[in-house]
């Protein structure tokens, strides 16, 4: 969790935040979210749809990624917009890794604030989901 | 091949409601659960489930998670802006839902989420009301042949009529 907000420079690497896309996460997933699409749950109909099997909702490595920059910002801090694009998917049995750069910081009406690139790979280093977001956080000592 | 998929009808419907939802009263345990979920197999944050660390917190209370769905599971009131026959609450194309024949694509992809978050967080007790409108067309010519870029915005407010997010999904159709 963000404890020197100095460190938030141009270039920053946040904590990456990473999940094992299965079946238990995707249930759980759609028991919250009353999303159940056959392509989430089924290897066969993941394979009718083009894919190697089943696989997981964009809505959750959204929620990741939510979760990545929460986890850096801690309960000060706050996600102000948040924008991806799915290109590719989460597939069942991949190991899904949330990562954060910062690319600028500046105040902003008397906020700290800082702009990121943030992305969702899979165990071979592919980007699924590129995004970028934009938080606001107290500044340390301050 | 058509010169565009874009037609005047779906153009006058851009910018205007879609549809209106009203949710339930979110509850404390709706929003445990979806932290439960999206944090597996981490426990969640204490902010979204214990009450009593939660109030040591900026926000004072429980909250729920930025990304958080009120309209799960059912809402109280869904109004179509042009009520049709045979509509249920399943998934529809959003030009119906606006009472104009939707474009000749055979395929729809979810290609993109945008969330912009107002500093007022979803409680429990709140009530969500969302509206929805189409307020881009795009297209261009893509590898699988002209593809259409739709974005619908849908704007939260909560009982106290305080915007809580806007949210842009972009559908690609082909």
């Amino acid at each position: 969790m963000l404890q020197d907000t100095a460190e938030v420079v141009e270039g920053f690497e946040i904590p990456p935040f990473s999940r094992e896309a299965n079946l238990h996460a995707f249930n759980r997933y759609a028991a919250v979210n009353d999303e159940f699409v056959d392509i989430h749950m089924d290897d066969e109909a993941g394979r009718a749809a083009g894919y190697p099997g089943a696989f997981g909702m964009g809505n959750l490595t959204f929620a990741w990624m939510h979760c990545l920059l929460r986890d850096w910002l801690g309960d000060d801090g706050r996600i102000v917009r948040i924008n991806c694009q799915f290109r590719g998917p989460a597939l069942r049995g991949d190991t899904v890794t949330c990562r954060g750069t910062v690319t600028r910081v500046y105040d902003e009406d008397g906020a700290q604030m800082a702009d990121l690139d943030v992305w969702s790979e899979n165990q071979h280093g592919e980007k699924t989901t590129p995004a970028t977001a934009t938080v606001t956080f107290a500044r340390s000592g301050g | 091949m058509p010169d565009s998929l874009i037609t005047q009808d779906m153009r006058s419907i851009l910018g205007k409601t879609l549809e209106t939802v009203v949710s339930y009263p979110v509850s404390a345990s709706d929003i445990r659960k979806w932290a439960t979920a999206v944090y597996y197999p981490d426990l969640p944050p204490a902010q979204y489930c214990d009450e009593e660390y939660a109030a040591t917190t900026r926000q004072g209370g429980i909250v729920a998670p930025d990304e958080f769905n009120p309209f799960a599971w059912g809402a109280r009131s869904r109004e179509l802006a042009v009520p049709r026959e045979g509509l249920d609450d399943g998934p529809t194309k959003p030009e119906e839902r606006a009472g104009v024949s939707p474009p000749a694509t055979s395929h729809t992809l979810n290609g993109g989420l945008e969330y912009e978050f107002s500093d007022v967080p979803v409680r429990p007790g709140d009530v969500i009301t969302s509206t929805s409108a189409i307020v881009e067309y795009k297209e261009r010519e893509g590898r699988l042949g002209l593809m259409l870029f739709t974005t619908i915005e849908t704007r939260y407010v909560n009982q106290r009529d305080e915007l809580v997010r806007a949210q842009r999904m972009t559908l690609i159709r082909y």
